[in-house]
């Protein structure tokens, strides 16, 4: 909540992006290495810590992705497209969140005072004065214009966009025992979509209704968890600016999807042919001709399909996949009309060692902007396959917002990758999302709190607790 | 048609009881994977290498095939571990924890296969009240083989007590951000420059090796961004006066391979690539993505902590240095070695962290522990 009304604020404020707030600070005698607890340091609000840390760095224009000049994380690139404004020296007024400061002068008591910002500005010493120009261009007085070349080369390959497909609603939910209220749903899905994320998953048409098979999906209740997908999928379907994709099993669940207002559908096979048996009860070679028959009533109401792969790494039953068998499975898809394939590792074994061996497989066979990856963070291996994967040309991922959806086959193990840290790290790279990486935590501190729960998102936890700690002062 | 080589090569990896059952080759593309089917262990083979997985746990990140692809065909072969969780781990922890159990923790850790093991820190028990045991635990480790124990040393007081407790290598650590150098070691850049000056004059008298680190190197928690050019000088500094690896330090964890590259670059200008280290915090996630873009960029050390032990002290409750069982597990996916038993470390790990009183912050070992559980049902 106290996000929100620092994003409120931020909003209502008549120049949000001039946040060059520096300030001068004194402080006390410290030890070295006496480990800096947090009341002895000035306090830094989310917004400024996202501002400063966070979001898109400035990427020059056209389409040279040199670095002449230096990456320097800033704002978030979001659909107001706030990298226009200027950051320029700010009022006080702005900006009246309080800051702890510590005068030497006193002896080391703590002085509180509300930050007299108006002369301040952002002391960056050797780089910038102002954060961004208008035209995109850092103003920065780094000296590494000559390093073009080696930079270029580790970041040659990363796509200047990538699409987020949120998942939390659907593959995030569905591994929770308690039954979430399809309100709250809803209103994840609302606040999801309002951060920017162009693609949210809303649903599953998996109920015993239209799948009368077992269906486990790596737990029992899932179904149960997706049992309102009609419902969701009604309160969502004429919602703006996102695509809503839902998965569907087979025929029934697909017209169940399409009668619901459903606009896009998913589709589910696996690499692994235990696991395509033990989920959904059918082996590949079956579960490929169950979905040619879904693919091809969807054309017919041009509807787009989404593929997904599962066990593209390892399997929980046979262990490591090989690559060719992903290959195939992900052109059977594509031929029959799905118009992107989602590679993902289930058990999230991968690492970047394995993930580009199975990208060099499927990308021979599928071109690579129809593919996207869906790593889980199991062994804490998501970011760095997703950095491979973006060097490697594939520019659209799969994520899960607060990190929701454990891993139903190592219990008490983290599954999806969070959105939030996801949306840093490509921030961070220039990369653009159209993602607002406030609203976004919000939406994950609103799911969070419905269930009880710490985020799964480490970005989002820092920049929380450094909001909280700001809150306290 | 499987190649005798590569029977010879799995024979060698299964040892004597090496016999494959039967063989199905599932196709012929350049990737061409065999399938080994042996009663204890499976295989999957290629043109190149080996992928191995035994029946007891079904999935094994070690690979050893070398990678073509362009994004990881320069990565090196090794990459040394420095192990910090004895030291930058445990400082940060409210309750003190016993000498005795951080001295059966570097037992553990060295026998996993770690090489570098920070052992603790000559600083005023006033200020870090966890590790006034120093000189006791350098006692206790005096005669353990097999690796070396780096020891904090702010000044040339802490130096001459280090030596006297008989430690064989030191460490400083100086900031590239002026606020936070003034903060946390109370003196700016050039005066703690100027002080471990004197610092490694003496340890180079004594031929003692000494590690330099530099804080913030990415951001810092008062000036936000810092300049790679300002990195670039404390680490050519640390160098000139003599330290033998300068290990670069995301103290706040804010940095993402955007920021890391053009502060590496700036750095590699300065000091041979092989003299840097990397020291990423896991705050925001980003730890192993930054890794991973260093190793690529030639860097062949990295610090961790074993469980992830230390956390942030600027955002109460994140999440601090990246464990040491998830970069072993993704170098290991890498082909990259280590030297380092991953059970054996996670048996450090579970130690200290059944000592803790919680749960390991290792994605890897928290997912290993919980599969091992799961198949004992």
């Amino acid at each position: 909540m106290f996000l929100q009304k620092l994003y409120t604020r931020l909003n209502n404020m008549e120049n949000p992006s001039k946040a060059c707030n520096s300030f001068r600070l004194l402080f006390t005698m410290s030890s070295l290495e006496e480990p800096l607890g947090f009341d002895k340091l000035p306090s830094m609000s989310t917004i400024d810590r996202i501002q400063r840390f966070s979001a898109g760095a400035c990427r020059p224009r056209g389409d040279d992705m040199g670095l002449g000049n230096c990456w320097i994380d800033g704002r978030s690139c979001s659909t107001s497209n706030s990298c226009d404004e200027d950051y320029e020296e700010y009022t006080g007024e702005a900006f009246p969140w309080r800051r702890h400061v510590k005068d030497v002068s006193e002896g080391g008591t703590f002085n509180r005072r509300a930050s007299s910002l108006s002369k301040n500005r952002m002391k960056f010493e050797y780089v910038c004065d102002s954060r961004y120009l208008p035209d995109h261009q850092c103003s920065c007085k780094c000296n590494d214009r000559g390093i073009h070349g080696i930079t270029n080369k580790f970041l040659k390959g990363i796509p200047k966009f990538v699409k987020i497909v949120e998942v939390g609603p659907r593959d995030g939910l569905q591994n929770e025992k308690n039954i979430v209220p399809t309100s709250i749903k809803v209103e994840l899905i609302r606040r999801l979509v309002s951060s920017g994320l162009p693609v949210v998953e809303a649903t599953s048409f998996v109920s015993p209704k239209w799948v009368p098979q077992t269906y486990s999906m790596g737990n029992d209740y899932c179904w149960m968890q997706l049992a309102d997908a009609t419902d969701v999928m009604k309160a969502v379907c004429d919602l703006e600016n996102a695509r809503l994709p839902v998965l569907t099993p087979n025929i029934k669940g697909f017209e169940a999807a399409v009668a619901a207002g459903a606009k896009e559908i998913a589709v589910f096979a696996s690499a692994s042919e235990c696991f395509s048996k033990s989920n959904i009860n059918c082996s590949i070679e079956e579960s490929l001709v169950r979905y040619h028959a879904v693919c091809h009533a969807a054309k017919e109401l041009s509807v787009p399909i989404r593929g997904y792969v599962s066990c593209v790494v390892g399997c929980p039953v046979e262990g490591a996949i090989p690559p060719s068998k992903v290959a195939y499975v992900a052109k059977e898809l594509y031929r029959m009309g799905c118009f992107e394939i989602s590679l993902g590792d289930t058990i999230g074994v991968g690492t970047p060692g394995t993930v580009v061996a199975m990208l060099e497989a499927v990308m021979a066979v599928v071109p690579a902007e129809k593919l996207a990856v869906h790593f889980h963070d199991t062994y804490g291996q998501s970011l760095p396959n997703i950095l491979v994967s973006l060097q490697m040309g594939i520019s659209t991922v799969d994520s899960s917002v607060a990190g929701l959806g454990g891993c139903p086959y190592a219990k008490g193990a983290s599954g999806n990758v969070a959105t939030e840290d996801v949306v840093y790290m490509l921030n961070g790279l220039g990369v653009k999302t159209n993602v607002d990486l406030p609203k976004l935590m919000s939406a994950g501190d609103f799911i969070s709190e419905h269930l009880g729960r710490q985020s799964g998102s480490k970005t989002a936890v820092a920049l929380s607790r450094v909001t909280a700690d700001a809150s306290k002062i | 048609m499987i190649a005798a080589r590569r029977l010879d090569k799995i024979s060698r990896l299964m040892g004597s009881r090496a016999t494959p059952y039967s063989l199905k080759a599932l196709n012929k593309e350049s990737l061409l994977w065999t399938e080994f089917w042996n009663p204890k262990v499976r295989l999957l083979c290629n043109n190149d290498g080996v992928a191995a997985f035994s029946s007891t746990s079904h999935y094994s990140s070690n690979c050893n095939h070398s990678p073509t692809n362009k994004v990881l065909r320069n990565l090196p072969g090794y990459v040394k571990i420095v192990e910090v969780g004895p030291r930058d781990g445990l400082q940060n922890e409210k309750e003190i924890v016993p000498t005795t159990i951080k001295v059966q923790l570097i037992k553990m850790l060295v026998s996993s296969g770690l090489t570098v093991v920070e052992a603790t820190s000559f600083v005023s028990p006033k200020w870090v009240p966890q590790l006034a045991d120093a000189k006791d635990v350098i006692d206790a480790i005096q005669n353990i083989r097999g690796a070396r124990f780096p020891v904090l040393t702010p000044n040339l007081k802490g130096f001459e007590a280090a030596v006297e407790a008989g430690a064989k290598e030191v460490a400083i650590f100086a900031s590239a951000s002026e606020s936070f150098s003034k903060s946390n070691i109370n003196c700016s850049i050039e005066d703690s420059l100027a002080r471990y000056k004197d610092v490694a004059s003496a340890a180079r008298k004594l031929s003692l090796p000494v590690r330099g680190y530099i804080s913030c190197v990415v951001g810092c928690p008062v000036e936000g961004m810092v300049p790679p050019s300002k990195v670039a000088y404390v680490a050519k500094q640390l160098f000139d006066m003599g330290c033998s690896e300068i290990s670069l330090g995301d103290t706040i964890g804010v940095g993402t391979p955007g920021t890391i590259i053009p502060m590496i670059e700036n750095v590699i200008r300065v000091v041979p690539i092989d003299k840097l280290a990397v020291h990423f915090h896991d705050t925001y996630g980003q730890a192993l993505s930054n890794i991973l873009t260093s190793l690529q960029m030639g860097i062949s050390t990295v610090d961790s902590s074993v469980s992830g032990l230390g956390g942030c002290p600027y955002a109460k409750g994140a999440s601090g240095n990246v464990a040491t069982e998830d970069v072993v597990y993704m170098l290991n996916g890498l082909g990259i070695e280590t030297n380092v038993d991953l059970e054996k470390l996670m048996l450090a790990g579970d130690f200290i962290c059944k000592h803790l009183g919680r749960q390991s912050s290792s994605k890897t070992a928290v997912a290993l522990t919980s599969k091992k559980a799961n198949s004992k049902l």
